[in-house]
């Protein structure tokens, strides 16, 4: 009976006398946490040699000793260098949107209890975009600071029509709602979107570049405005680590463990909001990074959002940062822009994951 | 210690009254069965004991206290709950699952600590699950899944535990067991206990309390002997029986009376 267990002796007459071996902790153990924990450092590591990647690889090609140089002894007369300097908002901003997608696909996935959820499914980033087409066109709009406030609005009032639409019902906002809400929402409002975009040559011009997802050509006055938004909506959602975790075992389960769930919800969809506007405002709509590094990162640690959630942000950038690299030279002179090379690249790694593994749920 | 109580409650979903103007009583560290047809409203009393449904009138006190009006994490720590068909995230351990039950006594500044090692510990060796502490819980039988959720719901260490039909889908053999585990936790630990049951039988074994409901309010409510009669089985079941001692334990035992299957002398004999 206990074969192959050697922690796990049943003593016949002598129940809760066991003290628990520190090995036995609720995540899995210490041990597994420690694995955990070098994977995530390992994870980092990765990110941070493609960053310099990012900083080295371009449609021009520079030897690296010029790279180094640019950052050594920067001369500002020199062409080269000023090439090189340009690369570095253009990897922050990588950075930033995509552990931002990633962080709130994750948490869109636990609040929604949905593996399908992602911020281009639930019709949050397609609010954002059209929020912002609808400024441009409007109102004339030609700034990141200007897109900003769209973007939010419209990712809030998305994600509010989604969830009050799945909330019809006597069921409430179940997580097949929920997606269906979301996936039609998107539709529509993309077909919106591009009604102003056919109408308007002046507005499709301004929008063409943004719109297909990228963050080449930005700048730091683009990057820089973002990043409190970014820091609270991401302090907001790795902080909902544990409340996802209740979440995940149904609503009926989280109540009776004490949680408030509606509160809860609420105030992880601040956070999602925050990220998602902000990415969307940053880079375009960039889609599938929400949805699929979460799952791979389910593969890594398992169903627990408080690890889920950190991995969810370093890895995002990496597939959002390998894909800018790869789209800046697989076409020379021209570029692909990541947010279509992270579907090309992502699409077959997930197609992989989903065949491989024995399902990629919650 | 913990009586809950439920004062004039009315529950409504959407529109729909369930229950009207109920007032019900589990007593402490009883075992109480709560019996009655399909759709009588069992389940949904339940969840306006626990929480789970805001009453449309009335109140739901514990220890004299509103459950509605407590801190919701507070309340978690007295009254624990383990709905019908809960659903494992994938890939989730055992240990894990039934570590979520320590939710409401860890808090941001308070994480996992060695009480909650112990709490986990107890409630996989009460459960008779330690051994499967590290498997997945997609790869469990029913009767070991059901073991499973309860250990979680005796790691939130409560002194109240509401369970609805915690024997469904299992086996004869599995639903005896998860009984005995349940008076087991009640004997040893002084819980106190309501269930919504359907085998009319088993509950008239088990309980020390019988709450018999009909069209959404209590018809008798006492101990299995008193409550479990021939005239109260017509009357919540619309259904002819013969109640007869069970000569196993003494508790009442139904015989049901179909259409088919029946000699006629058993019409005489009545």
């Amino acid at each position: 009976m206990n074969h192959g267990t050697t922690t796990a002796v049943s003593r016949p007459g002598t129940p809760g006398t066991t003290v628990p071996s520190p090995a036995t902790g609720a995540s899995g153990g210490a041990a597994a946490g420690r694995k955990r924990a070098a994977w995530l450092l390992a994870a980092v590591v990765v990110l941070v040699l493609l960053a310099a990647t990012s900083l080295a690889v371009g449609a021009r090609g520079l030897p690296l000793g010029t790279v180094l140089e640019a950052f050594t002894r920067f001369d500002p007369a020199n062409g080269d260098h000023a090439v090189v300097h340009a690369r570095i908002p253009r990897t922050v901003l990588g950075l930033l949107a995509g552990g931002a997608l990633g962080l709130a696909g994750a948490a869109m996935q636990g609040v929604a209890r949905n593996p399908l959820a992602d911020p281009g499914i639930m019709g949050v980033n397609a609010g954002a975009a059209l929020a912002v087409v609808t400024g441009i066109y409007v109102f004339g709009i030609a700034s990141f600071s200007g897109y900003i406030w769209f973007a939010f609005l419209g990712a809030a009032v998305a994600a509010v029509v989604v969830y009050l639409i799945a909330s019809l019902g006597r069921d409430g906002a179940t997580p097949v709602k929920l997606a269906l809400a979301g996936a039609a929402l998107s539709a529509g409002l993309f077909s919106l979107m591009n009604v102003i975009l056919v109408s308007s040559q002046d507005t499709l011009d301004r929008f063409r570049f943004w719109q297909v997802g990228g963050v080449a050509g930005r700048d730091w006055s683009v990057v820089l405005p973002g990043l409190p938004f970014l820091a609270v909506g991401a302090a907001i959602v790795l902080l909902t680590g544990r409340i996802l975790n209740s979440l995940a075992l149904g609503d009926d389960i989280a109540r009776g463990l004490g949680q408030r769930v509606g509160l809860t919800r609420a105030l992880t969809a601040l956070g999602i909001v925050l990220l998602c506007g902000t990415a969307t405002a940053l880079a375009g709509p960039i889609g599938f990074v929400g949805l699929v590094i979460p799952h791979a990162v389910r593969f890594l640690t398992g169903p627990d959002y408080r690890w889920i959630l950190p991995f969810s942000l370093v890895l995002a950038p990496v597939l959002l940062l390998g894909a800018d690299i790869i789209g800046r030279v697989v076409l020379l002179p021209g570029e692909v822009p990541a947010g279509i090379m992270t579907a090309l690249i992502g699409a077959p790694v997930f197609v992989w994951l989903v065949r491989r593994g024995k399902g990629a749920g919650l | 210690m913990a009586v809950l109580n439920a004062k004039d409650l009315t529950l409504k979903y959407d529109q729909r009254c369930v229950v009207d103007g109920l007032s019900v009583e589990i007593p402490e560290g009883r075992v109480t069965m709560i019996v009655g047809a399909n759709a009588c409203g069992k389940s949904t009393l339940l969840r306006g004991l626990s929480r789970l449904l805001k009453p449309a009138g009335g109140t739901v006190t514990l220890d004299g206290k509103d459950i509605h009006t407590r801190p919701a994490r507070e309340l978690a720590r007295t009254l624990g709950l383990l709905p019908q068909h809960p659903t494992a995230p994938d890939g989730i351990t055992v240990r894990d699952l039934v570590g979520r039950g320590r939710y409401p006594h860890q808090g941001f500044f308070r994480s996992w600590s060695p009480q909650d090692d112990l709490a986990v510990q107890q409630a996989l060796e009460a459960t008779d699950t330690l051994e499967l502490a590290g498997r997945n819980v997609d790869e469990l039988s029913g009767g070991q899944r059901q073991r499973v959720w309860i250990a979680m719901a005796l790691a939130q260490e409560t002194d109240v535990l509401l369970l609805d039909e915690p024997t469904t889908y299992l086996d004869l053999a599995h639903q005896v067991e998860v009984l005995d585990l349940i008076t087991d936790l009640n004997r040893r630990r002084g819980t106190t206990v309501a269930i919504v049951l359907h085998d009319l039988n088993l509950a008239a074994r088990y309980a020390d309390n019988v709450i018999a409901m009909k069209a959404g309010a209590v018809v008798a409510q006492g101990t299995p002997r008193d409550v479990v009669t021939e005239g109260l089985v017509r009357n919540v079941f619309n259904l002819e029986s013969r109640v007869i001692p069970d000569p196993v334990s003494a508790t009442p035992l139904i015989i049901p009376i179909g259409r088919h299957h029946v000699p006629t002398e058993l019409e005489l004999v009545s």
